[in-house]
């Protein structure tokens, strides 16, 4: 009666790991893959009784299949990443930036428009174009992200909020712009620009029609890597990323440094926007982002904003999307059943960042039997 | 350390079993290469899939050994703007598999379609990349895929691209771009009839007073704007007082924009609901109406729409693409030039409406075959001038009488410039529609519409 029940030790408890090697690490991630794929060929089997295999091929197939289809997956990876580039110092201060999407669209306006404009009289050379462009976009995006960091700044406004709102009046700002910019007549879009002339289009580099792209974001990868790791103002970020009473203690002025990091992501965004509308698509419509400003987000905070794994993340997300479509080629499957594939392995690659902080301690079965 | 053992484990067996499956892969691949009737990029299915496709293919060969012959070879790409999920997408897929089956083209091994492809550089992308594939002739069945199907086209110019509903084709320059387009002014016109008929009885019982029509459109284009006038003018012959609501959900496809649009306009009054978009939204907020006492009928569009509102349904309009690509193709396969635009109708066989619905009103498919009869031997024009009143152009684009009668209207004016391009539309007091290009151009504003948005 009076004994004290004993603690029972549960069956499994988890443990937060102090430090865990590099190579474990990466074990586990693999592992991840490798569960993520049985388990959607489980998937796979039980509702189209395909052979998992023949599909994972196929999905290899549809982003690597063919040099096109290699140079596709590249371009949409880049894409990618300078989006997820720009969000990186916006999410490590802790600033929710759910607002990519609208930057990454009004860059692309303001592109598309001078595209239109510069394209119809003619006078300027291409890489004047360009360059003119680029300046338009970026500060197009910047504006569209300085907007919530001042209002944060300022009167404390809910910067989640407010970032997503200004995507939604970007969108209607594009509707706006496509039915004023519609080509043909009456058909409610904007249409190749500059078909013709090719005005305004990157040019090739390197032999490749994306070598511009490539370019361009592997700069804006590097150079974000030594801005947030070595610079000042990368310093700040952090610690204002940790906490804002301690950055506000070490002399750091927060609302400075919203505004300046969102000057920068909205930047970086809208360049994007440059390099969707002058360097993949040539025209603009309101599914210019298509909802990438949306998945950057993952490969932002996935890859802890380390810029380069970022492009590891970036890239196999775009062979996911890419797969996903081959598949539902192929083999006659509905999209939704590539995207369960997709959110499969998206989720135990997710899982599996569990796995990498914290450890499972089996209660021990010797110890349980003897009681 | 059990733990590090396990993964191991596990992750031998994985890579032993793609080890295998790779060689699977690779012998499978070497049969078809040898059989050489297969391409290679169809290695990718099983070998169970791969054995079918062999077996159906010697079947065809020998059931038909001439046809099979000249026609196994061909590869056609079809690029679609959603997925089976959608009625105007099925009716493509629908459109290309008999016309594949009437022509002894293999459905199985020799099409390939692209799902969900965007009216962006996406569609570029997929034209390009089936081109790659060696597809030699390539369809896309949206109107926005049009320039980039012409892209694609300036660079590929011994691939043939068809722009199904396009209409830039024939002044793009380019000789390989083509447009086909049915007269879905006819169904619509006919599915009006339909509409007028129970429209007629709800008056004649006294159900209802106002003959008040509503419709759910996409957007304000011409294709759009052609398909209502049609349906009401259809009305119109049975009820003439009729008049009509539009509300543009600038969409193609948005089952919630348009079960709401329906709901919008049964509040207005509205009690018979047509349709052009390509959902199943508005047919079932009808049919959800009916149920809770509104008096409220659908008029569908692509697909029957008995099986989501087996009361509200009266009939759909239907264009039968299998008569477009079956044309198109069989050109194709004699080597003979594509018409750079080609649109055909009822008399071809091009256009239909589906089963007539249990609320349709007595005396429905009488009137519908008067319809259908008038129209194949020319006696019957939809927009005959004489049967409908516009307002005054302010912008110079067709010109009335003193009763508001149509006596002349541009044909085509691409640029939007409100200069006449192309031809005169009016003929012999009716509006020719789909003979300068394939693609409608009614774009007149009737009295008896409006357009709410």
């Amino acid at each position: 009666m009076k004994t004290v029940k004993a603690h029972r030790e549960p069956l499994v408890r988890i443990v937060k790991r102090d430090g865990i090697a590099l190579w474990k690490n990466w074990l586990i991630r693999l592992a991840a893959v490798l569960v993520a794929l049985l388990l959607s060929g489980l998937f796979i089997y039980a509702v189209t009784k395909l052979n998992p295999i023949d599909v994972y091929v196929s999905m290899f197939e549809g982003a690597f299949g063919t040099s096109r289809r290699i140079r596709i997956t590249i371009r949409d990876a880049m894409m990618l990443l300078c989006i997820g580039v720009g969000l990186a110092p916006a999410f490590k201060m802790r600033f929710w930036n759910i607002g990519a999407e609208g930057q990454v669209l009004v860059g692309g306006v303001a592109t598309a428009g001078l595209m239109i404009y510069l394209g119809r009289a003619g006078t300027m050379s291409t890489p004047m174009m360009l360059v003119v462009m680029a300046l338009a976009s970026i500060v197009a995006g910047a504006i569209w992200g300085v907007i919530p960091a001042v209002f944060k700044a300022r009167w404390g406004t809910n910067e989640t909020l407010f970032t997503l709102m200004m995507n939604y009046v970007a969108i209607q700002i594009t509707s706006y712009c496509v039915a004023l910019w519609e080509n043909p007549f009456g058909s409610n879009s904007v249409g190749v620009i500059n078909q013709q002339t090719r005005s305004g289009w990157f040019p090739e580099l390197f032999g490749l029609d994306i070598g511009l792209n490539i370019l361009l974001v592997m700069i804006l990868t590097v150079g974000m890597y030594l801005y947030l790791r070595f610079s000042k103002q990368g310093y700040e970020i952090a610690v204002l990323g940790e906490s804002e009473r301690t950055a506000r203690y070490a002399g750091i002025k927060p609302g400075l440094v919203f505004i300046r990091t969102m000057a920068i992501s909205g930047a970086i965004c809208g360049l994007a926007g440059f390099i969707a509308v002058s360097g993949a698509s040539h025209t603009i419509s309101t599914s210019t982002s298509g909802g990438q400003g949306f998945t950057a987000i993952i490969v932002a905070w996935l890859a802890k904003f380390n810029t380069f794994v970022m492009l590891l993340i970036s890239f196999l997300l775009a062979f996911l999307d890419r797969g996903a479509q081959e598949i539902a080629s192929t083999f006659n499957l509905n999209d939704f059943a590539s995207d369960v594939i997709t959110g499969i392995i998206l989720f135990c690659i997710i899982a599996s960042e569990f796995f990498i902080n914290y450890r499972m301690v089996f209660r021990h079965r010797k110890e349980a039997e003897a009681k | 350390m059990k733990k590090l053992l396990a993964l191991l484990l596990a992750l031998v067996m994985v890579v032993s079993l793609m080890a295998c499956a790779s060689d699977t892969a690779k012998d499978t691949s070497s049969d078809t290469s040898t059989d050489s009737s297969t391409t290679t990029d169809d290695t990718a299915t099983d070998d169970a899939a791969a054995e079918d496709d062999a077996a159906a293919e010697d079947d065809a060969a020998t059931e038909d050994d001439t046809a099979a012959a000249a026609n196994t070879d061909v590869k056609i790409g079809v690029i679609l703007v959603h997925d089976d999920n959608s009625g105007y997408d099925m009716a493509h897929i629908d459109g290309i598999k008999n016309a594949c089956a009437a022509l002894g083209i293999n459905y199985d091994t020799n099409v390939t379609l692209k799902y969900n492809v965007a009216e962006d550089e996406s569609c570029y992308d997929a034209a390009a990349d089936l081109a790659d594939a060696g597809c030699q002739i390539i369809f896309s069945d949206s109107y926005g895929h049009q320039t980039y199907m012409g892209q694609a086209a300036s660079e590929f110019p011994d691939t043939v691209f068809v722009a199904c509903t396009g209409d830039l084709a024939a002044t793009s320059g380019l000789t390989n771009l083509k447009n086909i387009f049915p007269y879905t002014y006819e169904s619509r016109y006919v599915s009006g009839v339909v509409a007028g008929m129970k429209l007629k009885e709800l008056m004649d019982a006294g159900t209802v007073t106002d003959p008040y029509v509503g419709y759910v459109g996409a957007f304000p284009y011409a294709e759009v704007v052609s398909g209502y006038t049609a349906f009401l003018l259809g009305v119109q012959s049975i009820v003439p007082e009729a008049h009509m609501d539009v509300q543009y959900t600038n969409s193609w496809y948005d089952p919630v924009a348009e079960g709401e649009a329906a709901n919008a306009l049964m509040g207005r009054g509205c009690v018979i609901i047509g349709q052009h978009a390509d959902s199943t939204g508005a047919p079932s907020a009808v049919q959800a109406a009916l149920e809770s006492g509104t008096v409220a009928y659908s008029v569908g569009y692509n697909i029957d729409m008995l099986s989501v509102a087996p009361d509200a349904a009266l009939t759909s309009s239907q264009n039968v693409w299998s008569v477009l690509y079956k044309a198109t193709l069989e050109k194709f396969l004699a080597g003979e030039e594509i018409p750079t635009d080609y649109a055909c109708g009822y008399a071809e066989g091009a256009q239909t409406i589906s089963a007539l619905g249990s609320s349709c009103a007595e005396g429905t498919q009488e009137a519908v075959d008067a319809a259908w009869a008038g129209l194949a031997d020319g006696s019957l024009h939809v927009f005959d001038t004489s049967k409908f009143t516009c307002q005054p152009a302010t912008d110079g684009s067709y010109t009335v009488d003193a009763d508001g009668h149509v006596t002349q209207a541009f044909g085509l004016d691409s640029n939007g410039d409100f200069v006449n391009d192309t031809g005169e539309a009016i003929k012999d007091g009716y509006f020719e529609e789909s003979v300068l290009r394939s693609a409608p151009y009614f774009s007149l504003r009737i009295d008896g519409i409006t357009e709410l948005n």
